[in-house]
């Protein structure tokens, strides 16, 4: 086994984008959408810290990305969230198939 | 092998199992339960690297916040212990094939690619220089974003209460 650098943190954080990938593909059900959408995010936050930890040690920009990054996730959800309840009490069903409705 | 090594690896499979886990599951409510348990191991990540402030927010943010958010609006939308459709095998060879390919493009990339390092002295990332830098607003002081972010925050918190506010019933 390698001595953990930032090599083996960045392949943590590119699978963990495309395990989020595959589930945002393959799930229909708008809340497992939004739980792949939030493994993405971490992956990105990851690769930031990464990043600030082993190249700019002596700067805390990667840091404050992160902070941002988890501060707009969270209204993201929050939204998501207040949209898919009232997506179900329209139209009892929350599966993408059943909001294309929600264009018109 | 030292025990931080051995540390690293399990939190790092502790991460990509339970995400693995989290998007193929056919019950939703343990779907939420492996994302919660993908997002204590990227904290224990943080850890790991010393940056225990974020760590601190990831799980007050993520594991405690954005998780039972998830799993209230799972009891409230849908009927327990029902299992999920299958989804097509057709679109899961070709989701899997898609997250492959760029797994694999990315990874070539990254090997080639040889990062150059700062040599200069590294700061501490503790509360104080944190606290400092993002009021700051001298030079790389991130007092803009704050304020920017905080009205985003207001935004969608207003937003999420006009958009799940009941209809009022007609009264006339």
């Amino acid at each position: 086994m390698m001595q953990p650098g930032l090599y083996q943190i960045l392949f943590i954080s590119t699978a963990l984008f495309f395990i989020g990938a595959y589930g945002f593909l393959t799930r229909r059900n708008l809340i497992t959408m939004l739980m792949s959408v939030e493994l993405i995010l971490n992956s990105v936050n990851l690769n930031f810290i990464a990043f600030n930890k082993y190249l700019w040690p002596d700067r805390l920009d990667g840091l404050f990305f992160t902070i941002f990054i988890i501060a707009i996730a969270a209204a993201e959800t929050s939204v998501a969230i207040a949209i898919i309840i009232n997506l179900y009490r329209s139209h009892h069903s929350i599966d993408v198939e059943n909001a294309e409705e929600m264009k018109y | 092998m030292s025990g931080s090594t051995i540390i690293f690896y399990m939190l790092a499979a502790l991460t990509l199992v339970s995400g693995v886990m989290a998007v193929s599951t056919r019950q939703i409510f343990r779907a939420a339960v492996f994302v919660l348990f993908s997002l204590i191991g990227v904290a224990g990540l943080y850890f790991w690297m010393q940056y225990e402030f974020i760590a601190a927010v990831q799980i007050v943010v993520y594991v405690g916040g954005i998780t039972v958010l998830i799993i209230f609006s799972i009891f409230l939308t849908q009927q327990a212990g029902e299992k999920m459709l299958m989804p097509k095998i057709g679109r899961k060879v070709f989701s899997a094939l898609a997250a492959f390919c760029g797994f694999a493009l990315i990874m070539l990339q990254l090997y080639q690619y040889t990062f150059a390092s700062t040599t200069n002295l590294p700061i501490e990332p503790s509360v104080a220089n944190i606290g400092t830098q993002m009021m700051g607003i001298k030079e790389s002081g991130y007092s803009l974003p704050f304020e920017v972010v905080s009205i985003l925050l207001l935004a969608a918190l207003i937003g999420c209460i006009v958009i799940a506010m009941k209809p009022k019933p007609q009264t006339t």
